[in-house]
């Protein structure tokens, strides 16, 4: 049920993954102010939006299991927020080669934008060990849910918080005059952008469906062990 | 700070994007623990059922391999 669709959406990831590094090395020209050091963008910006938006994501799909109380969503929610925890790892390894290589520094603590994406980093890195600190699934599920929520809900109040600083060290990228990228540079990003919303998909999708296999395994070891005592 | 030259900015380009590729497969490395673990116990599982005998079926005396 949750494999349906893999073999497509695998190969079109791996395109995408490889048209988007094709486009970063062979066609995106060097950054003037940056030169070469500028090409790590194409990773860490991506990386940071669709990490973002699967944090989002699992709060959303903790909303629909709190309503409706369907596990589904849970599981939803859980792989999302496991996923994006791992390429929030990925944001803040990547961001902080990158700020040595342009700033001289690993790490800048007065930097507003470094500081609340790992507010929300560690905020959500709590969910795990918080959801399986609960042996009781339903609780488990009905408390790792609202934790999303929760934590979800920090991910909007930051990007309004960082909008809202006044002193800047990263750059703004996104902002409303698009952030002056010449059309090139434009092309690579957004490409980059769907690659890495694709890997999220596809690598959602496979965990997915191993956790459902699972499941299904373990009801299945359960009936055939309510079979054999009853015989 | 001025831009790094291209040697030493490659440096800092390439531990980005092998940081990328490390986590890709690292995840894939714990997605295929994890089907190697299914795997495992489905095996179990066939064997359990290949030894207990379908409902109104005698129980199957154990056959030595060859």
């Amino acid at each position: 049920m949750y494999g349906r669709g893999l073999r497509p959406l695998s190969i079109a990831t791996v395109l995408a993954l490889i048209g988007a590094f094709s486009l970063v090395f062979f066609y995106a020209p060097n950054d003037a102010d940056q030169g070469f050091v500028q090409k790590i963008f194409y990773v860490h910006v991506p990386m940071a939006i669709v990490a973002l938006g699967g944090f989002v994501f699992g709060a959303i799909m903790a909303i629909q299991h709190l309503r409706t109380g369907d596990r589904r969503y849970d599981m939803r929610s859980y792989v999302a927020i496991h996923l994006s925890i791992i390429l929030g790892l990925g944001v803040l390894v990547t961001g902080s080669i990158w700020a040595r290589a342009s700033w001289g520094h690993w790490w800048v603590w007065d930097e507003p934008t470094l500081v609340s994406f790992l507010i929300v980093f560690l905020l959500f890195s709590c969910y795990q060990p918080l959801r399986f600190s609960i042996e009781d699934p339903e609780r488990q599920a009905r408390y790792a849910s609202v934790f999303a929520i929760t934590a979800g809900a920090f991910v909007p109040l930051n990007f309004l918080a960082v909008r809202l600083a006044q002193a800047y060290t990263h750059p703004r990228v996104l902002g409303t005059t698009g952030g002056d990228m010449p059309g090139s540079m434009r092309v690579t990003f957004l490409l980059s952008l769907v690659a890495m919303a694709l890997l999220f998909t596809t690598l959602g999708k496979y965990e997915m469906a191993s956790k459902h296999a699972g499941q299904q395994l373990r009801a299945l070891r359960a009936r055939l062990a309510a079979q054999a005592t009853a015989r | 700070m001025p831009a790094l030259p291209l040697d030493e900015a490659g440096k800092y380009v390439a531990a980005a994007y092998l940081v990328f590729l490390a986590l890709v497969l690292l995840y894939v490395a714990i997605m295929a623990s994890k089907l190697s673990r299914i795997e495992r116990e489905l095996g179990e599982l066939s064997e359990l059922a290949d030894r207990s005998p379908a409902p109104g079926e005698p129980a199957r005396e154990e056959q030595p391999v060859a």
